[in-house]
């Protein structure tokens, strides 16, 4: 037997292994060392078991940015999702319309994400902004730096903006794979346009839509960039989601400690809600295939 | 010289897919498996090729054990069921990719493909890309590249399986042609009895991952050892009719009898299964001692030159084949002739008792 | 249930079409009984699945009409033609049982749910659907589903026709015959117009009573079985149809005698080497080829073909190239005059085996002769 010739595979995946490893494992290694430590400053440490996961599972800022958070995210789908398959459907299946209304679609998407923020700053500025001075002339008084609820309004519509392109996508996709005889078999048997949407177009997006939920959910879910461009996760802490909070703790304050263990729970949070999700999509899936 | 393969066994998952697999294969010879779906036959082919490593046993090339060779070390090409080639090469250079890896001379590959695209009449599509060719000549450039390089040993898996079946008949006329001239060893598998039998050479069939009888084709064909033997070498499957031997008369379901005669004079008291293929089952009496069945016909299918009549004989189902065309109502009664010279009779546990000389 | 009227239709997918090669479907002019089963039968690229969407009503055809029953229904899309179809592979709505797949249509068209129930258990127990009933639909092998696509279609007692494409693609080959048998069954219960289109010509031919073979956007011939397999008035009939199929010899007819061309197109009657290649025709036949314009050729199937070890009268010598075992028959491939011939011999004839030469005879009555491909008669 040739074992050498076949182990050599393994030698390919190394380099992947590696990059993993300063990627993704060495640096939550580092966040769980700190996580059980207190450091005073280099050399000079102390270990100090779960007390930093009890201070920051008992800090009630946290309680509230985790609640927030969750509204967010929820908003967020709720919105996304029927906005996205909604699109979806009323966009053109073949020609020069087609091509020209994903290209439309995808544009949100290339953009970077800090100019996102900084156009959106711009957008809704009450004084200059296009969207700001217009609905402060419709005689609504708006400034989003100064309302909580404007904020929130102004984040979830940014949000929607820029992310809603990527399940109209996702769902086109899906629409697209359905082969043309099941339109033309519910057609025959005297199907509704609902019906078509129920009983074949929404079955058979399950696999991408599942893809589109999980994505935006963790996504949403570890939302950082936008709200501290736009509202820097004020006005007061109307907007600090958990990954403001936690660089607050992490940069602001330099408590590396509370700052590591707070990451650690926010991961497993993460990791377990798309778990959740993950499931219950596959199973409500296997009622149907 | 030859390729022998030695208590080759192969378990996937806790699943047996091949048992105890002990074969010598001949160069130059032309081989060809036959067996149901699932059967176990690209399994083995797998093995053979080295695209897969047998769980036990071993497989021997000219004596020496090459059993964990890579196969890129080994001379073996190969044809899939479906149309595999490079979708971005022309036909040509399908065709040419096994020489090019080789290094041979340009000269000397411009040859050998010319020689293998005229075999398989490919000379006017050598510029055309693959999704550019039909489903026929897509499987004969697959084929061409196998043979292009003069490997000691070539697999056919089933190459025909997926076309319809006039460019079916053609293929299989040409591969013949096309074996006769190789001197590697051609191995051959088809789930269809007709198919073996026109490659010829020899036959392994097998089932449910075993290997149930090796021979010449025409031998094995002939003198089907057991049961479940004769049912994969025949399409339609072989017919069973049991019956009881008792002195010189056999008795069948529904009252019919005949005496003991031809091969069959030397049975026993006993319970017997007789085994007849279809075709020898006849709507017309055509002599003297043929034996009336009456039947209830379930569908009558027609080929194109043939009928196929599924009916119920006392509660056993057969399938009648006569040449020609019979409209027959479902649910009718009639009459099938069938002469005792042509029955195989087996034992009650399926081993082959007699065969018709 | 409905007669189908094919009035002079022809269709073209190019937007202007000029000459007759731009039409995917050449003029048709049939018409369709009504409770008849027939099978569209024609190689890929022959028109079969147009001329399937004109009847269902994908495709409004580029000229002509196409009537249900007397009515014109050419620009009727299909939910108002009152047609069932099964597609190649099953369609099914893949949430709900096998039930609620049954009595989809007929929901739709509000009816109530008693006489719903009704009509779906006496078509599942037609179909031998009766124990999945409450099982979901996704979750069965693809003849079951085969079955419920084909059920979605048997539960309107309003349908006229029932349109098949292809469907036997997908089902395991030992299970075809159980669906065709079930197939033949459901039209004699029912006497439901059936149209199904295949490339099979097992499939066509156990189904049909009526063949539709369609070759180069044409219907070369409609027939019944047995006579697309005795009388093939095109030769592209004679050669889908059978298998091998007929066999072809260009010819000169001479009196009561057709005189064989050789592959380069000399008479074979003046051949020092081969002489006497005349084959002996009737009465009828040499008329038949007086009349005829145009190249001539002799067709006869293999299975008339009869094969003689010894010269008997009227044979024509031949080489023999190989001879095949296929278990129940065998076929001789045998060369004459250049020409490919093949018969299909018994599988006790034992006579011509190891012969290098063999002599064949080709039976008057099974003698069919083509001018410009198709059939004299």
């Amino acid at each position: 037997m040739n074992k050498w010739e076949d182990n050599r595979a393994w030698f390919l995946v190394i380099p992947v292994f590696i990059i993993v490893a300063f990627s993704a494992i060495l640096p939550l290694m580092t966040v769980v060392n700190y996580s059980v430590q207190d450091i005073f400053g280099p050399g000079d440490r102390m270990f100090v078991g779960v007390e930093w996961f009890k201070e920051v599972l008992g800090d009630s800022r946290l309680h509230e940015a985790l609640l927030k958070q969750f509204l967010f995210s929820g908003l967020v789908l709720l919105i996304e999702i029927p906005l996205g398959i909604g699109i979806a459907l009323l966009m053109p299946k073949k020609g020069w319309g087609s091509s020209l209304s994903l290209v439309l679609m995808a544009l949100p998407l290339l953009i970077p994400w800090n100019v996102i923020g900084t156009i959106w700053i711009v957008f809704t500025r009450p004084d200059i902004g296009l969207l700001g001075s217009f609905i402060n002339g419709m005689g609504i008084p708006f400034d989003h730096t100064a309302s909580p609820i404007q904020a929130w309004i102004t984040l979830i519509l940014m949000e929607v903006w820029h992310w809603t392109p990527l399940v109209v996508l996702l769902a086109y996709a899906g629409l697209r794979a359905i082969p043309e005889a099941y339109f033309q078999a519910a057609k025959i048997d005297g199907a509704s346009a609902w019906a078509v949407f129920k009983y074949i177009q929404l079955p058979k997006m399950r696999g991408v839509l599942t893809i589109a939920i999980l994505l935006r959910f963790m996504d949403s879910f570890l939302i950082y960039a936008e709200p501290f461009v736009l509202t820097g996760g004020g006005p007061g802490n109307s907007t600090t989601f958990l990954s403001i909070y936690l660089v607050k703790i992490a940069v602001g304050q330099f408590d590396l400690g509370p700052a590591a263990a707070f990451s650690l729970i926010y991961f497993l949070i993460v990791l377990l809600l798309s778990w959740l999700f993950y499931q219950v999509l596959q199973n409500a899936g296997k009622g149907g295939a | 010289m030859g390729l022998s393969l030695k208590n080759m066994q192969k378990k996937v998952d806790g699943e047996e897919h091949l048992i105890d697999i002990n074969l010598d294969f001949e160069s130059g010879s032309r081989n060809v498996i036959l067996g149901r779906t699932l059967s176990g036959k690209t399994s083995l082919l797998r093995l053979m090729a080295g695209l897969d490593k047998p769980t036990k046993g071993q497989l021997m090339l000219d004596g020496k054990d090459i059993t964990g060779m890579s196969v890129r070390k080994r001379s073996v090409a190969m044809v899939y069921q479906q149309f595999i080639n490079y979708p971005s090469f022309t036909v040509y250079d399908n065709i040419a990719s096994p020489l090019k890896v080789s290094k041979m001379d340009k000269k000397e590959i411009e040859r050998r493909v010319q020689e293998a695209a005229q075999m398989l009449h490919l000379e006017s599509m050598l510029n055309r890309l693959p999704s550019e060719l039909s489903g026929g000549q897509q499987q004969r450039t697959a084929i061409a590249r196998a043979i292009v390089r003069d490997a000691d040993l070539l697999l056919l898996d089933e190459p025909l399986v997926n076309l319809d079946y006039k460019l079916r008949e053609e293929l299989q006329i040409e591969l013949q042609e096309i074996f006769k001239k190789r001197k590697s060893i051609v191995v051959y598998t088809t789930t269809e009895p007709a198919e073996a039998l026109m490659l010829g050479g020899n036959i392994v069939v097998m089932d449910q991952g075993k290997v149930i009888q090796t021979g010449s084709t025409p031998e094995v064909y002939h003198h089907p050892a057991t049961t479940k033997v004769a049912e994969v070498f025949s399409d339609p499957p072989i017919n069973y009719i049991s019956c009881h031997v008792k002195g010189d008369q056999v008795l069948l379901g529904g009252g019919v009898n005949f005496p003991l005669n031809y091969h069959l004079k030397s049975l026993t008291d006993d319970h017997y299964k007789l085994g007849v293929r279809s075709n020898h089952f006849y709507l017309k009496k055509r002599g003297e001692n043929d034996v009336r069945l009456a039947v209830k016909v379930e569908l009558a299918e027609i080929n194109g030159s043939e009928t196929f009549i599924h009916a119920d004989f006392s509660g056993e189902r057969i399938v009648i084949q006569e040449v020609g065309i019979y409209s027959k109502k479902i649910g009718s009664e009639i009459e099938v002739y069938v002469n005792p010279s042509r029955f195989f009779v087996y034992s009650d546990t399926g081993k082959l008792v007699i065969a018709p000389s | 249930m409905a007669q189908i009227n094919l009035n002079k239709i022809a269709h073209s997918y190019i937007k202007n079409p000029k000459s007759d090669s731009d039409y995917a479907l050449k003029l048709i002019d049939n018409i369709w009984d009504d409770g008849g089963a027939y099978a569209l039968l024609g190689p890929s690229g022959c028109g079969k699945t147009t001329l399937l969407n004109i009847i269902s009503g994908l495709l409004v055809p580029s000229k002509g009409r196409i009537l249900f029953d007397g009515k014109d229904v050419t620009e009727l899309p299909p939910e108002k033609r009152n047609i069932a179809q099964v597609f190649q592979f099953p369609v099914l709505y893949d949430t709900m049982s096998v039930f609620d797949n049954l009595a989809f249509p007929l929901r739709n068209r509000g009816f109530d749910e008693d006489s719903v129930k009704k009509r779906v258990l006496e078509i599942a127990e037609v179909l031998d659907l009766t124990p999945f009933l409450d099982k979901k639909a996704a979750g069965l092998a693809a003849d079951a589903k085969q079955k419920i696509s084909l059920g979605r279609g048997l539960v309107r007692s309003d349908v006229a026709a029932i349109l098949f494409d292809e469907p036997l693609t997908v089902i395991d080959p030992n299970l075809k015959w159980q669906l065709r048998c079930k197939l033949k069954e459901i039209h004699e219960q029912l006497k439901l117009t059936l149209i199904y289109v295949t490339h099979d010509q097992v499939e066509a031919l156990t189904f049909a009573d009526k063949v539709v073979v369609m070759y180069g956007g044409e219907i070369v011939q409609i027939g019944t079985p047995q006579e697309l397999f005795e009388n093939p008035s095109h030769k592209f009939v004679g050669y889908f149809i059978g298998s091998p199929g007929m066999n072809f010899l260009p010819c000169k007819v001479d009196g009561n005698m057709a005189v064989i061309q050789d592959i380069n197109g000399v008479m074979m009657k003046n051949n020092a080497i081969a002489q006497n290649v005349g084959i002996p025709l009737n009465d009828y036949l040499s008329k038949l080829a007086s009349k005829a314009s145009g190249h001539l050729e002799l067709g006869i199937r293999p299975l008339y073909l009869r094969v003689h070890a010894n010269e008997v009268n009227g044979s024509l010598k031949a080489k023999v190239k190989s001879l095949q075992d296929h278990g129940n028959f065998k076929i001789l491939t045998a060369i004459l005059a250049g020409h490919t011939l093949r018969a299909r011999l018994d599988e006790e004839d034992k006579a011509i085996i190891g012969a290098e030469d063999v002599w064949l005879e080709f039976p008057i009555d099974w003698i069919r002769l083509f001018s410009k491909e198709r059939l004299l008669k």
